[in-house]
């Protein structure tokens, strides 16, 4: 590894950084409740896959991007939306389907796109987003550019063969794409152990020559720590690099999941270690941050979610003339 | 003796059924078994016959896909579940490269007796990736037989005669028709060949199939307030067509419009349409209609995806078209 123990590849716990990171899981969290509700009055259709458990993940390694990275992610990618800076009240207007939707609200909940923040979707064919990812890291290199692409994907993505293909490709040209698995151990109702010969999602990256390891994705500090690293090392020009990080969904997979597959106690268990209360919890004992700071951010996040509201109700609904918009360049 | 049951209840009690019937009979695909499946149509399947027949796979519909056409060929009888219509993009390869060739490509040697089930079609605001009618992609290949079962008798009774058949069949359930109720026969049998009448008229024939029937019968209910009696024409099976039924209903009504959830272009309706140039042009009394999908992915809006779909409106307008009366009915 080329990099080394800078400011860079080590964040450093300050006050200020543990409150950003605890306020944007508690935003992700109180967000997605918030859509979750909505959908029971209709005001969300269609699908709804909530990232409830998984905050950590899109938090800890989006601050170890850059402005002009990219970013790929799924139909569960709410969070890495707002994560990665997405005006709240445009996502929240992309989930109604609103004109002033980040997608212009054709695309919902699972296709929030956004080209200023170099957010490429939204994509809700597993596995459909790796190629992606690899071809805009391989126009990076060709142009001469020293931006990372960094693409998210369920552990059931890694049985498709556009998975394996991406793996080859990037490492076979040695391309600046990080790699992120976001094990949850269940591809709807199908477990990891149901569906993969090799549970190890990232030796299988492995077996492509490629750098990876896996992290506790519970655990924000060591996410942020792991991906830090990993970034450093595919700006650095050493090809592309695999993250595992290993997680749990708390909440079903979409809304009409009756959760047939696994026990309450299951999720329960899972949930007293979820990423918000143990990072909480630890701010708290270490005398980082105090139970006010936690209100102020539970009182922030709550103006601005009212607002989104606000905002995405307010919004119109596209005319029905414009039906045939965005279909080509030339109508 | 018939029942009142669901679309959904007939799919999987056609696949139950099936399994009971013949060893040789499995299913496999993505969350059929623990996930109790997508549209719960396998719904204690693996209860009943456990996980070496009632198979969850990774997401791998290239490889599952094609794994069920070599189970077929070494002498099973597999029901291969793809999800949805545009998940089985990744599996197009196997399906018309391997399923539909072999056959032919072997001088006769080798045949698969494969049955491929998937959903298709809009509706639900699932947007782009989830809502495409591609029914028509796979009329278009020879080598397979397309089905689009519209009833609940014929989601139940197509099943085994698909699997009897020796070469591939796909089988597509639209998504909007798992709630929906009708009676059913256990007994009675259905054919794979023959489009059906499911209502008759003088006036007009309209052709349709799929979630796409019942948005027709309903506006030929509404035509025949106004007085326009309409023939309905399921067509059941997408390849082979059965020309002969269209065509003779044409022949009688001397007017068609087809009702189609694809897209325009290229459409199963543009086929059907060219078959009725070719063989009753001359009795025409108007240009042949079409109410198709527009041409856009299908948005997530409601009021947008709505408009994107075929709709009644859109038929009893095209009808009344056909027939030479303009605007609303008086
Ligand atoms: C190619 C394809 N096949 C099937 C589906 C249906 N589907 C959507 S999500 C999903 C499970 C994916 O699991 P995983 O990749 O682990 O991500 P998670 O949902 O757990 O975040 C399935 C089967 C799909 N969207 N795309």
């Amino acid at each position: 590894m080329t990099a080394g123990k800078t400011e860079a590849t080590h964040p450093r716990l300050t006050r200020a950084h543990c409150q950003h990171l605890l306020q944007q899981m508690i935003r992700i969290r109180r967000f997605e409740e918030k859509c979750a509700e909505l959908y029971t009055q209709e005001k969300i259709r269609g699908f709804l896959h909530l990232y409830i458990g998984e905050e950590a993940i899109a938090v800890g390694v989006m601050d170890a991007l850059e402005a002009d990275d990219a970013v790929l992610a799924t139909y569960r990618e709410h969070g890495h939306a707002l994560a990665r800076g997405l005006p709240m009240n445009k996502v929240m207007a992309e989930m109604y389907g609103k004109r002033d939707g980040s997608s212009g609200g054709r695309g919902g909940s699972m296709h929030i796109f956004d080209a200023e923040k170099r957010f490429v979707g939204g994509n809700a064919i597993v596995g459909g987003g790796l190629p992606l990812a690899v071809g805009l890291a391989l126009a990076d290199r060709m142009q001469g550019r020293e931006r990372v692409t960094t693409c998210f994907f369920g552990e059931g993505a890694a049985a498709e063969g556009e998975f394996h293909e991406s793996m080859n490709l990037a490492t076979l040209w040695k391309l600046p794409v990080l790699f992120v698995c976001e094990n949850n151990f269940y591809a709807m109702g199908t477990r990891l152990d149901l569906s993969e010969s090799e549970t190890d999602i990232h030796a299988k990256a492995a077996s492509y020559r490629m750098p990876s390891e896996a992290v506790d994705g519970m655990n924000i500090v060591e996410v942020e720590a792991a991906a830090r690293r990993a970034v450093a090392t595919v700006r650095a020009g050493d090809g592309p690099y695999f993250l595992e990080c290993r997680t749990y969904r708390f909440r079903a997979h979409s809304m009409f999941d009756p959760q047939l597959y696994r026990s309450k106690d299951e999720v329960k268990e899972r949930e007293k270690k979820g990423p918000i209360v143990r990072f909480q919890g630890w701010v708290l004992d270490a005398g980082i941050l105090h139970q006010a700071d936690i209100d102020a951010i539970e009182a922030d996040v709550a103006q601005e979610i009212d607002a989104a509201v606000a905002f995405a109700e307010a919004s119109e609904w596209e005319a029905i003339e414009t039906l045939l918009d965005h279909v080509g360049a030339v109508p | 003796m018939s029942e009142e049951i669901t679309y959904r209840e007939a799919a999987g009690a056609a696949i139950h059924d099936a399994m009971a019937a013949d060893p040789r009979v499995f299913i496999m695909g993505e969350d059929v078994g623990h996930y109790g499946g997508t549209y719960a149509v396998t719904k204690g399947l693996l209860e009943t016959f456990g996980p070496e027949r009632v198979r969850d796979t990774p997401l791998s519909e290239s490889g599952f896909t094609g794994a069920g056409i070599g189970a077929a060929m070494g002498g099973m009888r597999p029901i291969v579940e793809i999800m949805t219509v545009n998940f089985s993009l990744l599996a197009l390869d196997q399906i018309v490269n391997n399923a539909a060739t072999l056959r032919h490509m072997s001088g006769g040697q080798f045949n698969v007796p494969v049955v491929i089930r998937m959903a298709t079609g809009a509706g639900r605001q699932l947007a782009a990736q989830h809502s495409h009618s591609l029914e028509n992609w796979y009329a278009h290949v020879p080598g397979l037989r397309v089905l689009a079962p519209a009833t609940v008798q014929d989601v139940y009774s197509m099943l085994a005669p698909a699997l009897e058949d020796p070469d591939p069949v796909i089988l597509f359930e639209h998504v909007m028709l798992y709630n929906r109720k009708g009676t059913l026969d256990r007994s009675a049998a259905v054919d794979l060949r023959s489009a059906a009448i499911r209502r008759e008229g003088r006036d007009i024939t309209l052709i349709s199939y799929g979630g796409s029937l019942w948005k027709t019968l309903e506006a030929a209910a509404l035509l025949a307030e106004d007085g326009i009696e309409a023939e309905v024409v399921d067509l059941r099976v997408l390849r082979p067509l059965d020309a002969d039924t269209f065509l003779s209903s044409v022949r009688k009504t001397r007017r068609a419009v087809i009702v189609d959830e694809g897209w325009r272009t290229g459409s199963l309706a543009a086929e059907i349409s060219a078959q009725i140039m070719e063989e009753v042009f001359w009795e025409l009394d108007a240009p042949v209609g079409r109410v198709c999908s527009a041409e856009v992915p299908i948005p997530y809006p409601r009021h947008l995806e709505e408009a994107a779909l075929p709709q009644v409106p859109a038929i009893i307008a095209a009808a009344r078209a056909a027939l030479g009366k303009q605007g609303e009915p008086a």
